[in-house]
Protein backbone atom coordinates (compact mmCIF):
# COMPACT_ATOMS: atom_id res chain seq x y z
CA UNK A 1 0.00 0.00 0.00
CA UNK A 2 2.43 2.34 1.02
CA UNK A 3 4.38 2.34 -2.75
CA UNK A 4 0.93 3.20 -4.57
CA UNK A 5 0.70 6.27 -2.14
CA UNK A 6 3.88 7.47 -4.45
CA UNK A 7 2.21 7.15 -7.84
CA UNK A 8 2.71 10.18 -9.65
CA UNK A 9 0.46 13.20 -9.60
CA UNK A 10 -1.85 13.15 -12.68
CA UNK A 11 -0.92 16.79 -13.96
CA UNK A 12 2.60 15.06 -13.51
CA UNK A 13 1.56 12.35 -15.69
CA UNK A 14 4.31 11.60 -19.06
CA UNK A 15 5.01 9.48 -21.52
CA UNK A 16 7.41 7.72 -19.67
CA UNK A 17 4.95 7.58 -16.67
CA UNK A 18 1.89 5.85 -18.50
CA UNK A 19 0.27 4.15 -15.76
CA UNK A 20 -0.03 0.19 -15.70
CA UNK A 21 -2.95 -1.29 -14.39
CA UNK A 22 -2.96 -3.61 -11.43
CA UNK A 23 -5.44 -5.23 -9.41
CA UNK A 24 -6.16 -3.99 -5.49
CA UNK A 25 -3.04 -5.73 -4.33
CA UNK A 26 -1.22 -3.88 -6.96
CA UNK A 27 -0.09 -7.55 -8.82
CA UNK A 28 -1.31 -9.01 -11.86
CA UNK A 29 0.07 -10.20 -15.12
CA UNK A 30 -2.94 -12.30 -16.41
CA UNK A 31 -4.70 -12.09 -19.82
CA UNK A 32 -7.23 -9.64 -18.76
CA UNK A 33 -4.70 -7.37 -16.94
CA UNK A 34 -2.27 -6.99 -20.10
CA UNK A 35 -5.32 -5.71 -22.01
CA UNK A 36 -6.13 -3.48 -19.47
CA UNK A 37 -2.01 -2.19 -19.76
CA UNK A 38 -2.28 -2.31 -23.14
CA UNK A 39 -1.67 0.78 -24.74
CA UNK A 40 -4.79 1.32 -26.58
CA UNK A 41 -7.04 0.95 -23.24
CA UNK A 42 -4.54 3.52 -21.50
CA UNK A 43 -5.08 5.76 -24.62
CA UNK A 44 -8.75 5.73 -23.61
CA UNK A 45 -8.65 6.50 -19.82
CA UNK A 46 -6.75 9.65 -19.26
CA UNK A 47 -5.89 8.21 -15.23
CA UNK A 48 -3.97 4.96 -13.86
CA UNK A 49 -6.18 1.98 -13.24
CA UNK A 50 -7.38 3.20 -10.00
CA UNK A 51 -6.41 1.52 -6.95
CA UNK A 52 -7.61 3.12 -4.41
CA UNK A 53 -10.46 5.63 -2.83
CA UNK A 54 -8.85 8.92 -4.43
CA UNK A 55 -7.88 7.42 -7.68
CA UNK A 56 -11.11 6.03 -8.13
CA UNK A 57 -12.91 9.58 -7.40
CA UNK A 58 -9.73 10.77 -10.02
CA UNK A 59 -11.24 8.19 -12.08
CA UNK A 60 -14.42 9.41 -12.91
CA UNK A 61 -13.84 13.34 -12.71
CA UNK A 62 -11.47 12.52 -15.39
CA UNK A 63 -13.87 11.15 -17.48
CA UNK A 64 -16.27 12.75 -19.77
CA UNK A 65 -18.91 10.22 -19.47
CA UNK A 66 -17.90 8.87 -15.66
CA UNK A 67 -18.34 12.17 -14.19
CA UNK A 68 -21.68 13.08 -15.61
CA UNK A 69 -22.50 10.82 -11.95
CA UNK A 70 -21.37 12.46 -9.01
CA UNK A 71 -18.72 10.80 -7.50
CA UNK A 72 -20.26 10.75 -4.06
CA UNK A 73 -23.93 10.42 -3.45
CA UNK A 74 -26.08 11.25 -0.09
CA UNK A 75 -27.83 8.73 1.61
CA UNK A 76 -31.28 10.69 1.05
CA UNK A 77 -30.62 11.36 -2.59
CA UNK A 78 -31.93 7.76 -3.19
CA UNK A 79 -34.28 7.25 -1.16
CA UNK A 80 -37.34 6.88 -3.50
CA UNK A 81 -39.80 8.32 -0.75
CA UNK A 82 -37.69 11.94 -0.73
CA UNK A 83 -36.89 12.05 -4.38
CA UNK A 84 -40.25 10.38 -6.21
CA UNK A 85 -37.30 9.53 -8.62
CA UNK A 86 -39.28 11.79 -11.28
CA UNK A 87 -36.02 14.42 -12.15
CA UNK A 88 -34.74 10.97 -13.69
CA UNK A 89 -37.42 9.85 -15.17
CA UNK A 90 -37.92 12.73 -17.06
CA UNK A 91 -34.75 12.44 -18.47
CA UNK A 92 -34.55 8.62 -18.83
CA UNK A 93 -37.88 9.50 -20.81
CA UNK A 94 -36.43 12.21 -23.05
CA UNK A 95 -33.79 9.59 -23.66
CA UNK A 96 -36.25 7.25 -25.04
CA UNK A 97 -37.86 9.84 -26.92
CA UNK A 98 -35.09 10.87 -28.72
CA UNK A 99 -34.50 7.58 -29.78
CA UNK A 100 -38.00 6.51 -30.94
CA UNK A 101 -38.09 9.86 -32.59
CA UNK A 102 -34.67 9.23 -34.74
CA UNK A 103 -36.34 6.11 -35.89
CA UNK A 104 -39.84 7.44 -36.80
CA UNK A 105 -37.98 10.03 -38.91
CA UNK A 106 -36.54 7.56 -40.90
CA UNK A 107 -39.99 7.16 -42.35
CA UNK A 108 -42.38 10.19 -41.70
CA UNK A 109 -42.24 12.92 -44.00
CA UNK A 110 -44.03 16.27 -42.99
CA UNK A 111 -45.98 17.07 -46.28
CA UNK A 112 -49.35 17.17 -46.52
CA UNK A 113 -49.16 14.60 -48.86
CA UNK A 114 -47.39 12.18 -47.20
CA UNK A 115 -47.57 13.06 -43.38
CA UNK A 116 -51.13 11.29 -42.43
CA UNK A 117 -50.58 7.90 -44.62
CA UNK A 118 -46.58 7.79 -43.08
CA UNK A 119 -48.28 7.35 -39.93
CA UNK A 120 -50.42 4.96 -41.21
CA UNK A 121 -47.49 2.92 -42.97
CA UNK A 122 -45.43 2.92 -39.33
CA UNK A 123 -48.68 2.15 -37.53
CA UNK A 124 -49.88 -0.97 -40.01
CA UNK A 125 -46.70 -2.08 -42.50
CA UNK A 126 -43.74 -1.04 -40.88
CA UNK A 127 -41.96 -3.86 -38.62
CA UNK A 128 -42.24 -3.08 -35.06
CA UNK A 129 -43.15 0.49 -36.16
CA UNK A 130 -46.35 0.31 -34.00
CA UNK A 131 -45.06 -0.29 -30.59
CA UNK A 132 -41.80 1.96 -31.87
CA UNK A 133 -45.02 5.44 -32.40
CA UNK A 134 -46.45 3.91 -29.07
CA UNK A 135 -43.51 4.47 -27.32
CA UNK A 136 -42.58 7.70 -28.52
CA UNK A 137 -46.71 8.80 -28.05
CA UNK A 138 -46.64 7.11 -24.05
CA UNK A 139 -43.39 8.90 -23.26
CA UNK A 140 -44.47 12.13 -24.48
CA UNK A 141 -47.45 11.55 -22.60
CA UNK A 142 -45.39 9.83 -19.15
CA UNK A 143 -43.12 13.03 -19.32
CA UNK A 144 -45.38 15.55 -19.24
CA UNK A 145 -46.91 14.04 -15.89
CA UNK A 146 -43.38 13.08 -14.51
CA UNK A 147 -42.00 16.49 -14.98
CA UNK A 148 -44.95 18.30 -13.72
CA UNK A 149 -44.49 15.99 -10.63
CA UNK A 150 -40.90 16.89 -10.55
CA UNK A 151 -41.98 20.37 -9.87
CA UNK A 152 -44.43 19.58 -7.35
CA UNK A 153 -41.53 17.35 -5.15
CA UNK A 154 -39.27 20.05 -5.68
CA UNK A 155 -41.36 22.64 -3.94
CA UNK A 156 -42.97 20.32 -1.38
CA UNK A 157 -39.03 19.72 -0.42
CA UNK A 158 -38.31 23.56 -0.89
CA UNK A 159 -35.39 22.39 -3.03
CA UNK A 160 -36.22 26.10 -4.99
CA UNK A 161 -34.61 28.13 -1.60
CA UNK A 162 -31.21 29.18 -2.50
CA UNK A 163 -28.76 28.59 -3.46
CA UNK A 164 -31.26 26.64 -5.81
CA UNK A 165 -33.56 29.44 -6.71
CA UNK A 166 -32.23 29.90 -10.01
CA UNK A 167 -32.26 26.28 -11.42
CA UNK A 168 -36.17 26.66 -10.39
CA UNK A 169 -36.09 29.14 -13.13
CA UNK A 170 -34.56 27.06 -16.02
CA UNK A 171 -36.62 24.19 -14.67
CA UNK A 172 -39.78 26.07 -15.42
CA UNK A 173 -38.14 26.74 -18.62
CA UNK A 174 -37.98 22.85 -19.16
CA UNK A 175 -40.90 22.75 -18.10
CA UNK A 176 -42.32 25.16 -21.32
CA UNK A 177 -39.64 23.33 -23.68
CA UNK A 178 -41.39 20.19 -22.55
CA UNK A 179 -45.12 21.25 -23.10
CA UNK A 180 -43.84 22.98 -26.37
CA UNK A 181 -42.49 19.96 -27.68
CA UNK A 182 -45.72 18.38 -27.23
CA UNK A 183 -47.76 21.14 -28.54
CA UNK A 184 -45.45 20.72 -32.07
CA UNK A 185 -45.61 17.25 -31.98
CA UNK A 186 -49.31 16.91 -31.75
CA UNK A 187 -49.85 18.30 -35.57
CA UNK A 188 -47.41 15.84 -37.37
CA UNK A 189 -49.85 12.73 -37.78
CA UNK A 190 -52.17 14.92 -39.52
CA UNK A 191 -55.38 13.87 -38.55
CA UNK A 192 -58.47 15.42 -37.50
CA UNK A 193 -57.17 15.80 -33.89
CA UNK A 194 -54.39 17.12 -34.88
CA UNK A 195 -55.31 19.73 -37.31
CA UNK A 196 -58.00 20.82 -35.11
CA UNK A 197 -55.89 20.93 -32.04
CA UNK A 198 -53.10 23.07 -33.50
CA UNK A 199 -56.06 25.38 -35.28
CA UNK A 200 -57.57 26.11 -31.82
CA UNK A 201 -53.84 26.11 -29.69
CA UNK A 202 -52.22 28.57 -32.55
CA UNK A 203 -55.97 30.96 -32.45
CA UNK A 204 -54.63 31.35 -28.94
CA UNK A 205 -51.81 33.77 -30.35
CA UNK A 206 -53.99 36.00 -32.77
CA UNK A 207 -55.10 37.57 -28.89
CA UNK A 208 -51.40 38.22 -28.18
CA UNK A 209 -50.79 42.03 -26.23
CA UNK A 210 -49.17 43.97 -29.27
CA UNK A 211 -48.23 41.01 -31.30
CA UNK A 212 -51.36 39.24 -32.26
CA UNK A 213 -54.05 41.29 -34.99
CA UNK A 214 -56.85 40.17 -32.50
CA UNK A 215 -55.13 40.94 -29.03
CA UNK A 216 -54.94 44.38 -27.32
CA UNK A 217 -53.21 47.33 -28.83
CA UNK A 218 -52.69 44.63 -32.11
CA UNK A 219 -54.83 46.57 -34.71
CA UNK A 220 -53.68 49.83 -33.56
CA UNK A 221 -49.76 48.47 -34.38
CA UNK A 222 -51.11 47.45 -37.63
CA UNK A 223 -51.65 43.62 -36.94
CA UNK A 224 -52.99 41.68 -39.54
CA UNK A 225 -53.61 37.95 -39.98
CA UNK A 226 -50.85 38.18 -42.47
CA UNK A 227 -47.88 40.05 -40.70
CA UNK A 228 -48.84 38.92 -36.97
CA UNK A 229 -46.90 36.39 -34.59
CA UNK A 230 -49.56 33.48 -35.44
CA UNK A 231 -48.23 33.87 -39.50
CA UNK A 232 -44.95 33.99 -37.80
CA UNK A 233 -45.41 30.49 -35.91
CA UNK A 234 -47.80 28.75 -38.70
CA UNK A 235 -45.96 30.25 -42.04
CA UNK A 236 -48.93 31.12 -43.22
CA UNK A 237 -52.35 32.47 -42.69
CA UNK A 238 -53.41 28.97 -42.14
CA UNK A 239 -52.69 25.81 -40.82
CA UNK A 240 -51.24 24.09 -43.89
CA UNK A 241 -48.55 22.29 -45.58
CA UNK A 242 -45.99 25.29 -44.28
CA UNK A 243 -47.29 25.00 -40.43
CA UNK A 244 -46.69 21.31 -40.72
CA UNK A 245 -42.49 21.87 -41.72
CA UNK A 246 -42.50 24.61 -39.43
CA UNK A 247 -43.31 22.52 -36.58
CA UNK A 248 -42.07 19.18 -37.78
CA UNK A 249 -38.30 21.28 -37.36
CA UNK A 250 -39.35 22.92 -34.41
CA UNK A 251 -40.04 19.78 -32.81
CA UNK A 252 -37.30 17.60 -33.88
CA UNK A 253 -34.65 20.02 -34.13
CA UNK A 254 -35.17 23.45 -32.48
CA UNK A 255 -37.00 22.53 -29.31
CA UNK A 256 -34.44 19.18 -28.02
CA UNK A 257 -31.31 22.10 -29.29
CA UNK A 258 -32.41 24.35 -26.82
CA UNK A 259 -33.95 21.86 -24.58
CA UNK A 260 -30.50 20.07 -24.25
CA UNK A 261 -28.52 23.07 -23.43
CA UNK A 262 -30.86 23.73 -20.78
CA UNK A 263 -31.04 20.14 -19.05
CA UNK A 264 -27.14 20.53 -19.20
CA UNK A 265 -27.15 23.80 -17.55
CA UNK A 266 -30.12 22.39 -14.67
CA UNK A 267 -27.78 19.28 -14.29
CA UNK A 268 -24.75 21.13 -13.45
CA UNK A 269 -26.59 23.43 -11.10
CA UNK A 270 -27.49 20.60 -9.53
CA UNK A 271 -24.12 19.23 -8.57
CA UNK A 272 -22.98 22.77 -8.24
CA UNK A 273 -25.43 23.57 -6.32
CA UNK A 274 -24.35 21.31 -3.48
CA UNK A 275 -26.40 18.18 -5.10
CA UNK A 276 -30.07 16.66 -4.53
CA UNK A 277 -30.77 18.83 -1.50
CA UNK A 278 -31.31 16.67 1.79
CA UNK A 279 -34.40 16.67 4.32
CA UNK A 280 -34.05 19.46 6.78
CA UNK B 1 28.81 69.85 -27.02
CA UNK B 2 29.15 68.91 -23.75
CA UNK B 3 25.74 69.87 -23.02
CA UNK B 4 23.77 67.43 -21.88
CA UNK B 5 20.74 66.70 -24.11
CA UNK B 6 17.69 65.33 -22.35
CA UNK B 7 14.50 64.05 -23.59
CA UNK B 8 11.53 66.82 -23.18
CA UNK B 9 9.74 66.23 -20.33
CA UNK B 10 6.27 64.25 -21.10
CA UNK B 11 3.08 66.16 -20.79
CA UNK B 12 1.62 65.63 -17.59
CA UNK B 13 -1.97 64.75 -17.63
CA UNK B 14 -3.51 67.12 -15.12
CA UNK B 15 -5.94 64.22 -12.99
CA UNK B 16 -9.13 63.64 -14.40
CA UNK B 17 -8.02 64.47 -17.97
CA UNK B 18 -8.78 62.90 -20.41
CA UNK B 19 -5.69 62.38 -22.18
CA UNK B 20 -5.23 61.81 -26.04
CA UNK B 21 -4.54 57.94 -25.85
CA UNK B 22 -7.45 57.52 -23.61
CA UNK B 23 -9.27 59.66 -26.19
CA UNK B 24 -8.26 57.37 -28.89
CA UNK B 25 -9.07 54.40 -27.32
CA UNK B 26 -12.83 55.68 -26.65
CA UNK B 27 -13.48 56.28 -29.66
CA UNK B 28 -12.33 52.66 -31.15
CA UNK B 29 -14.02 51.49 -28.74
CA UNK B 30 -17.40 53.20 -29.74
CA UNK B 31 -16.86 52.51 -33.35
CA UNK B 32 -15.66 48.86 -32.86
CA UNK B 33 -18.65 47.78 -30.10
CA UNK B 34 -20.94 49.79 -32.39
CA UNK B 35 -20.20 48.10 -35.46
CA UNK B 36 -20.58 44.79 -33.72
CA UNK B 37 -23.96 45.52 -32.02
CA UNK B 38 -25.14 47.07 -34.73
CA UNK B 39 -24.20 43.79 -37.14
CA UNK B 40 -25.97 41.78 -34.19
CA UNK B 41 -28.77 43.73 -35.01
CA UNK B 42 -29.11 42.78 -38.30
CA UNK B 43 -28.49 39.41 -38.27
CA UNK B 44 -31.38 39.28 -35.25
CA UNK B 45 -34.04 41.22 -37.51
CA UNK B 46 -32.64 38.77 -40.70
CA UNK B 47 -33.22 35.76 -38.09
CA UNK B 48 -37.15 37.06 -37.44
CA UNK B 49 -37.63 38.61 -40.79
CA UNK B 50 -37.01 35.06 -41.96
CA UNK B 51 -39.87 33.63 -40.60
CA UNK B 52 -42.47 36.04 -42.18
CA UNK B 53 -42.71 34.58 -46.09
CA UNK B 54 -43.33 36.85 -48.68
CA UNK B 55 -45.04 34.50 -51.11
CA UNK B 56 -47.30 32.05 -50.04
CA UNK B 57 -49.66 29.04 -51.26
CA UNK B 58 -52.73 29.27 -50.01
CA UNK B 59 -56.11 30.05 -51.20
CA UNK B 60 -56.33 34.56 -51.45
CA UNK B 61 -58.19 36.39 -49.12
CA UNK B 62 -60.57 37.86 -51.75
CA UNK B 63 -62.31 35.33 -54.24
CA UNK B 64 -64.79 35.47 -57.10
CA UNK B 65 -68.36 34.34 -55.41
CA UNK B 66 -70.41 34.07 -58.82
CA UNK B 67 -73.57 36.13 -59.38
CA UNK B 68 -75.77 37.38 -57.24
CA UNK B 69 -78.69 35.38 -58.97
CA UNK B 70 -77.42 32.43 -57.94
CA UNK B 71 -78.16 32.65 -54.38
CA UNK B 72 -82.10 32.49 -53.60
CA UNK B 73 -83.66 34.89 -51.16
CA UNK B 74 -83.46 33.02 -48.30
CA UNK B 75 -80.99 30.90 -48.42
CA UNK B 76 -77.77 30.26 -46.77
CA UNK B 77 -74.98 29.24 -48.98
CA UNK B 78 -72.03 26.57 -48.13
CA UNK B 79 -71.11 26.47 -51.66
CA UNK B 80 -67.73 28.38 -50.25
CA UNK B 81 -67.54 26.71 -47.37
CA UNK B 82 -65.01 24.31 -48.28
CA UNK B 83 -62.27 26.42 -50.02
CA UNK B 84 -63.04 29.43 -48.22
CA UNK B 85 -64.40 29.08 -45.00
CA UNK B 86 -67.23 31.38 -45.86
CA UNK B 87 -70.98 31.08 -45.66
CA UNK B 88 -72.99 33.71 -48.04
CA UNK B 89 -76.30 34.46 -46.91
CA UNK B 90 -79.26 36.03 -48.66
CA UNK B 91 -81.76 38.27 -46.91
CA UNK B 92 -84.54 40.51 -48.47
CA UNK B 93 -82.54 43.33 -47.40
CA UNK B 94 -79.04 42.20 -49.05
CA UNK B 95 -75.97 39.83 -49.06
CA UNK B 96 -73.47 39.43 -46.43
CA UNK B 97 -70.73 36.89 -46.25
CA UNK B 98 -70.15 35.67 -42.64
CA UNK B 99 -67.12 33.79 -41.33
CA UNK B 100 -67.34 30.12 -41.02
CA UNK B 101 -65.22 29.87 -37.30
CA UNK B 102 -67.18 29.55 -34.60
CA UNK B 103 -66.04 32.49 -31.99
CA UNK B 104 -65.79 30.32 -29.36
CA UNK B 105 -62.49 28.48 -30.11
CA UNK B 106 -61.95 28.46 -33.61
CA UNK B 107 -64.63 25.14 -35.29
CA UNK B 108 -66.56 24.84 -37.93
CA UNK B 109 -70.31 25.19 -37.22
CA UNK B 110 -72.89 23.69 -39.75
CA UNK B 111 -75.85 25.29 -40.93
CA UNK B 112 -79.10 23.29 -39.71
CA UNK B 113 -81.29 24.68 -42.19
CA UNK B 114 -84.93 22.48 -40.42
CA UNK B 115 -83.87 24.77 -37.54
CA UNK B 116 -82.77 27.74 -39.01
CA UNK B 117 -79.45 28.09 -37.01
CA UNK B 118 -75.54 27.37 -37.20
CA UNK B 119 -74.63 24.69 -34.72
CA UNK B 120 -70.88 24.08 -33.57
CA UNK B 121 -69.99 20.52 -33.62
CA UNK B 122 -67.57 21.16 -30.97
CA UNK B 123 -69.12 22.60 -28.22
CA UNK B 124 -72.81 23.24 -28.98
CA UNK B 125 -72.68 26.99 -29.70
CA UNK B 126 -75.17 28.15 -31.86
CA UNK B 127 -76.00 31.31 -33.78
CA UNK B 128 -79.19 32.58 -35.86
CA UNK B 129 -78.93 33.27 -39.73
CA UNK B 130 -77.83 36.76 -39.28
CA UNK B 131 -75.26 35.30 -37.02
CA UNK B 132 -75.92 36.73 -33.49
CA UNK B 133 -74.85 33.96 -31.09
CA UNK B 134 -78.27 32.52 -28.52
CA UNK B 135 -76.44 29.44 -27.20
CA UNK B 136 -73.86 27.22 -26.16
CA UNK B 137 -70.22 29.22 -24.67
CA UNK B 138 -69.61 31.60 -27.80
CA UNK B 139 -69.32 34.52 -26.00
CA UNK B 140 -70.31 36.87 -29.76
CA UNK B 141 -71.64 36.76 -32.82
CA UNK B 142 -70.23 35.51 -36.35
CA UNK B 143 -67.88 37.74 -37.70
CA UNK B 144 -68.44 38.83 -40.88
CA UNK B 145 -66.58 40.03 -44.36
CA UNK B 146 -66.38 42.25 -47.05
CA UNK B 147 -68.46 41.71 -49.68
CA UNK B 148 -69.54 43.59 -53.19
CA UNK B 149 -70.03 43.64 -56.24
CA UNK B 150 -66.81 43.40 -59.10
CA UNK B 151 -66.92 44.62 -62.08
CA UNK B 152 -67.96 42.33 -64.24
CA UNK B 153 -71.37 41.73 -62.03
CA UNK B 154 -69.96 39.01 -59.77
CA UNK B 155 -70.18 38.82 -55.99
CA UNK B 156 -66.52 38.96 -54.83
CA UNK B 157 -66.01 38.04 -50.92
CA UNK B 158 -62.88 40.12 -49.55
CA UNK B 159 -62.10 38.51 -46.20
CA UNK B 160 -59.19 40.61 -45.79
CA UNK B 161 -61.58 43.32 -44.72
CA UNK B 162 -63.34 41.88 -41.46
CA UNK B 163 -66.43 42.75 -39.48
CA UNK B 164 -65.81 40.85 -35.94
CA UNK B 165 -69.13 40.32 -33.88
CA UNK B 166 -69.37 42.19 -30.83
CA UNK B 167 -71.10 40.54 -27.54
CA UNK B 168 -74.93 41.44 -27.89
CA UNK B 169 -74.39 43.86 -31.24
CA UNK B 170 -76.69 42.77 -34.01
CA UNK B 171 -73.92 42.86 -36.90
CA UNK B 172 -76.76 44.71 -39.31
CA UNK B 173 -76.68 47.61 -37.27
CA UNK B 174 -73.50 47.80 -35.90
CA UNK B 175 -72.17 47.16 -39.90
CA UNK B 176 -74.36 48.55 -41.99
CA UNK B 177 -71.88 48.37 -44.44
CA UNK B 178 -71.41 44.78 -44.12
CA UNK B 179 -74.15 44.15 -45.97
CA UNK B 180 -74.27 44.24 -49.71
CA UNK B 181 -77.79 45.53 -51.16
CA UNK B 182 -78.88 45.09 -54.57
Amino acid sequence: MSEERQTPEQSERSEAQRPTARTTDGQGEGLLMRLINSHFIRSIYRTPWPVDRRSRIMTVLNSLVLHLHPTRIPRHAVKVSYTWCMGGLSFYLMLLLTITGILLMFYYRPSPEHAYWDVKYLMNDVPFGRILRNMHRWAAHAMLITVWLHMLRVFLTGSYKPPREFNWVIGVNLLVLTMLLSFTGYLLPWDQLAMWAVTVGTNMARATPFLGHEGPFGPQLGMTPYNDVRFALLGGSIVGENALIRFYVWHCLGFPFIHAWLMAIHFWRVRKDGGISGPL
Amino acid sequence: MAASVTAPPRPQARAGATTRRKFLTDIFSVIGWGTFWSIMGIFGWMFARFFFPNVLFEPPPAFEAGYPHEYPVGSVDGRWKERYNVWIVHEPYGFFALDGTCTHLGCKPNWIEVEQKFKCPCHGSGFRKDGMNFEGPAPRPLDRYKIYLGEGGKLIVDRSVKFPGVPGKNSNELYPQSILRI
